[in-house]
Formats: C-alpha cells, sequence, structure tokens
C-alpha cells in the first residue's frame, strides 16, 4: 500500500515539474539558454493566484489571470532580459537571468511580505477515494488534470498547428526556418507566453497544495527544473516529461529509504550526477 | 580598527576564492555553478582539526587536499559532460556538498560547527597570512597563466575539439585545472572558518557559488587582475549596503543583470575600452 501511496505522491509532484520544466525546456530549445528567472514567474502565478482568489472569491478565475498575467510577464522576460543578450556567449545571460531571480525574490518581499501570503478559504478541499484505502484531495487531482490537459493541448498544437510546426522547425534550425518565412521573433514570444503561463499554473496549484506563497517558493523547483531538463537532454520536450515524472517518483521514495543519508533536494542531484555519468546527452535526447 | 581588519581579511578571502575559480572557469573555461562545496570542504576540514588542537597553518594542507581530491572526482566527470551540461553537473555539487553535510551528526547537521578556536596569531596574524595566501596563489596562478599549461588552457576555453587536434592532452589540463581551482577554494576555505569561527551548510551553498562566480564574471573572465579587483569591491559592497539592508540582495541582484547587460566583458573590458579610447584621441 505505501509503495502505491508513494507512486502516487510521485507522480503528483511529477505532474507539478513537468509544468515548470516544460516552459524552460522551450526555452532552451529555441534560444540555448538556461533560463533561471523562469522560477520568478512560478512565483508571480503562486502570488496572483492567491490575491484573486482572496479577492474574488473565484479559483477558476484566479487560475486563468494567473496564467494570462504571467504569461505576458514571460513575453516581456524575453523583451527585457533576453533579447539584448542573444548574441553573448550562453554564460552571460545565464548569470543575468539569475540575478533577475534574486532581485525578484527580494521585491516578492517587498510588495508582498516576507512571511507569505494564504487562502482565506482554501478551495478544493474535498477528498476522493481512488482506491481503496488511498484518498486524494480535490486540489491533487486537478493537478493532474491539469498538467495532463495542458501538456497534451501542447503536444496537439506542435504536431497540428502552423505556428507548432514552425515553432519545432525554428528548434531545429532558426536560419532555416527564416528563411522559409518563419517569423523567429513570433515563434519566440509565442513560447515564452505558453512556457511562463504552465509555469503560472503550477504556481498557483502549488500555492493551494500548500496553502501558502513566500518570496523563496521558486528557489528550489528553479535549480530542480534546471536538473530535470538536463536529465531530459537537453531541450527535448519528451524528455523533459519523462524525467519530471521520474525525478517526482524518485523523490518519494528517497525521502523515505534515503532520507536519513541525503535530504530531499540532494536525492534530485544524485540521481541527475548518476545519470550524466552513464549518459552525458541526458535520458532521451535527439541525435 | 578591528572592524577594518575583518573587512579586509573578508576581502582577502574573497579574492583567493575567486582567484581559484577564475583558473577553472576563466583559463580553462569549464563553468562551475558549484565551487562553495569546494570552500566548504577547506572549512570543514581546517574547523574540525583545529578543534582536534592542530595549528591553524598545519590545516591549510588537509584542507586545500580534501578539496582538491573531490574537486579531481568533479572533474572526471567534466571530462564526460560539457557546456551547459557541465553547468548543471557542478550545481548539482553544491546541493549534494550541502545536503549530505546537513544530515552528518560528525560534522554538525544542520546547526553547523560552532566554537572553532581563534588563529593563535589573533586577528592582524590571520589577516596577515590571508594576504600571504593570497600572494603565493596569485604568483602561482601567474607563473601558470605564463607557462604552456597556460597556452593548453587558452586553447581548450577557445575550442576544445581544435585542441585536441593540436595534439594537447585536453583531460590531462583539465584535470590540472581542477585540481589548483579547488585546492585554491579549500585554501579560503580554512581562512574562511577560522575568520568566521563558526560554519554551517548554509555558508556553502548554491548562492554563495554564485556570488563568486558573479566576482569572476564581473571582473572580467580569465582576467587575473580585474578578477582580484572585483572580488574586493563585490565582498565590501555588503558593507555598505548595510544602511539600506532591506534593498541588499535586490540591488546585488539588479547589479548582476546590469554588469552582464551593458558590460559583459567585466572590468577588465571596460578599462581596455577606456583605454583605447583614450589612445585614440591621442
Amino acid at each position: 500500500m505505501l509503495l502505491i501511496d508513494l507512486c502516487i505522491q510521485g507522480l503528483i509532484q511529477g505532474a507539478i515539474y513537468a509544468l515548470i520544466a516544460l516552459g524552460l525546456t522551450l526555452v532552451y530549445g529555441l534560444l540555448r539558454i538556461l533560463h533561471v528567472a523562469h522560477a520568478a514567474l512560478f512565483t508571480l502565478g503562486g502570488y496572483v493566484g492567491v490575491v484573486v482568489t482572496n479577492g474574488s472569491g473565484s479559483f477558476l478565475l484566479a487560475l486563468l489571470t494567473a496564467m494570462l498575467i504571467v504569461g505576458f510577464v514571460g513575453m516581456a522576460s524575453y523583451r527585457v532580459i533576453y533579447k539584448p543578450l542573444l548574441m553573448r556567449p550562453p554564460l552571460i545571460a545565464l548569470i543575468a537571468s539569475i540575478g533577475v531571480f534574486i532581485a525578484s525574490e527580494e521585491l516578492f518581499r517587498l510588495v508582498f511580505g516576507a512571511y507569505g501570503l494564504s487562502y482565506t478559504n482554501p478551495p478544493l478541499k474535498g477528498q476522493v477515494e481512488i482506491l481503496p484505502g488511498i484518498s486524494l484531495s480535490h486540489a491533487r487531482i486537478l493537478v493532474v488534470v491539469l498538467a495532463v490537459g495542458l501538456l497534451s493541448g501542447m503536444g496537439w498544437l506542435a504536431v497540428h498547428t502552423r505556428i507548432g510546426i514552425a515553432a519545432r522547425a525554428t528548434v531545429v534550425d532558426p536560419a532555416m526556418a527564416a528563411s522559409s518565412g518563419v517569423n523567429v521573433e513570433t515563434i519566440r514570444y509565442a513560447s515564452f507566453f505558453i512556457g511562463s503561463a504552465f509555469a503560472g499554473a503550477a504556481g498557483v496549484m502549488v500555492s493551494l497544495l500548500n496553502n501558502l506563497v513566500e518570496p523563496t517558493m521558486g528557489a528550489v523547483p528553479s535549480y530542480k527544473a534546471l536538473a530535470i531538463i538536463v536529465l531530459g537532454g537537453l531541450g527535448s520536450v519528451r524528455g523533459a516529461l519523462v524525467a519530471s515524472l521520474a525525478l517526482g517518483v524518485i523523490e518519494a521514495f528517497g525521502t523515505i529509504y534515503v532520507g536519513h543519508i541525503l535530504d530531499r533536494d540532494s536525492i534530485a542531484f544524485a540521481f541527475l550526477i548518476m545519470i550524466l555519468m552513464v549518459r552525458p546527452q541526458g535520458l532521451l535526447a535527439r541525435g | 580598527m578591528a572592524y577594518e581588519i575583518v573587512v579586509l581579511t573578508n576581502m582577502a578571502i574573497s579574492i583567493l576564492f575567486a582567484l581559484s575559480l577564475n583558473v577553472i572557469t576563466g583559463f580553462c573555461g569549464q563553468v562551475s555553478l558549484g565551487h562553495a562545496a569546494f570552500l566548504g570542504i577547506g572549512a570543514y576540514t581546517s574547523a574540525i582539526l583545529s578543534k582536534a588542537g592542530v595549528p591553524l597553518v598545519v590545516t591549510f594542507i588537509p584542507a586545500m587536499g580534501m578539496a582538491a581530491l573531490v574537486g579531481l572526482v568533479v572533474g572526471v566527470a567534466s571530462l564526460r559532460v560539457r557546456h551547459d551540461f557541465l553547468a548543471i553537473t557542478t550545481m548539482g555539487v553544491v546541493f549534494l556538498f550541502t545536503g549530505i553535510v546537513r544530515k552528518q551528526d560528525i560534522l554538525g547537521g544542520e546547526i553547523g560547527i560552532a566554537g572553532i578556536p581563534a588563529p593563535e596569531f589573533g586577528r592582524i596574524g590571520l589577516l596577515v597570512t590571508a594576504l600571504l595566501c593570497v600572494l603565493a596563489y596569485l604568483l602561482f596562478v601567474i607563473r601558470i597563466r605564463k607557462s604552456w599549461a597556460g597556452f593548453a588552457f587558452d586553447s581548450i576555453a577557445e575550442d576544445e575539439d581544435t585542441a585536441r587536434l593540436l595534439g594537447i592532452h585536453v583531460p590531462r589540463f583539465k584535470l590540472f585545472a581542477f585540481l589548483v581551482g579547488t585546492a585554491g577554494a579549500g585554501l579560503a576555505g580554512a581562512l574562511y572558518a577560522h575568520q568566521i569561527r563558526f560554519i554551517g551548510p548554509d555558508s556553502f551553498g548554491f548562492v554563495e557559488s554564485i556570488s563568486v562566480l558573479a566576482m569572476v564574471i564581473i571582473g572580467g573572465i580569465g582576467s587575473i587582475w580585474g578578477v582580484i579587483l572585483s572580488a574586493a569591491l563585490l565582498s565590501a559592497l555588503p558593507q555598505f549596503f548595510q544602511i539600506i539592508d532591506d534593498f541588499k540582495l535586490l540591488v546585488y541582484g539588479l547589479l548582476l543583470f546590469g554588469a552582464m547587460r551593458f558590460a559583459p566583458d567585466g572590468i577588465d573590458g571596460l578599462l581596455k575600452r577606456l583605454f583605447r579610447r583614450a589612445g585614440g584621441t591621442r
């Protein structure tokens, strides 16, 4: 019973990681940049979720507002941070991104206070028994539904629409795509919007599960999401999804069985280093 | 006077720490996001030994040795993964280090090690020792830069595959860079432990790794004097920020971003451009 329970908890955690990591993978695929500031967008999503839910009483409205706002802020982050640095070595953009992330944590603290916010009346508290003896809250089920829905929607978009095909072409060869009439800038803005909106959704869901948003809530996911996209083979969307779920499950088991030697975060990185030593190009790398 | 001595000692330790990363990232072009782990290894080794009664200067050797030993392991890993993969692997190293330290009672766990004995030669003595260490490491680094190894590092940083094609034994020089760089960090760690006299897992995390990388990049990657200047400035900066304590990290983060946005080749590049312009008008 414990095994199944751990698997389920791990997969739910993995679904959250997947929502965060997707944006990072998209950005990496397009720009070859490790987008650390992505985690600030995740935190922003959490804050918008709490503020709007407490203000309007509608969680659905909060979720949609958060995705929209965070999506636009994500597009702005491309314009302000990365666009001017595209011609520089990737390390420069990485440090700039870390700088923005550190500054944004402090900004959240100044605007929303150091102690965090929580829902005055947390929605989706009901429990459902999904298997005999194992019940999950509605919020956890929504996490899974949301992740599956958003990610498969994305997948459909990538395969069946013109913009999706153009986006994939841009990832493979930006210069060729541009010469075939793809507007590379539009693709980049669109990718930042989608990736950031997903991170915003993840932020809202995490704030609901913990019933708390803090300025520092983005820190751990940001490092872990980096580990995930590296693990998946940088830029590979499918690899990132597999790695997210795998990491969620491994952490769930790891904290129970090796928790006395390693803390939760280092389990993720021990796993990462082990895999990279065997497969330096990541789990599912292209070519 | 005591306050100035503390600030100066911190400055010397930061310079040593930044110079040591400069060997790995600057000279040899291997990005490390986890250099604070080696500062930590040096600090823990030295702290435990000096609590057991070993004189401070003697603990320098095992502190450097332990850091270099682990550094060698990470160096071997760097032979396997490259670029962004290496960046994330080294980031993993620092999380692994703090994660392991947190769970070991011998290393003080979450609480850390307190009551590290004061150096037998007092505060001024520690400052002098730190300055001597910086000087020795600086001379060593300059010597490397001018030697054959310096050229090999340059070529590896520029283009690893071409370097290999030219017959440069890339793995050997990469390992050498990690060895020298992490040993330097271990030495800085030993000094740090005796300067603060309290160490815990939080002193050697990811943020510290980023701050030292920021020193190297703001100084100008690979430039010895630029890195010394920026390490001195950035380590003193928080002291001035005490007044605006609330905004400390905000200013620091924006500074990092601003430096990358407007002067990505660092102080070194800035000065060079300035001199070139001045020379041009003459």
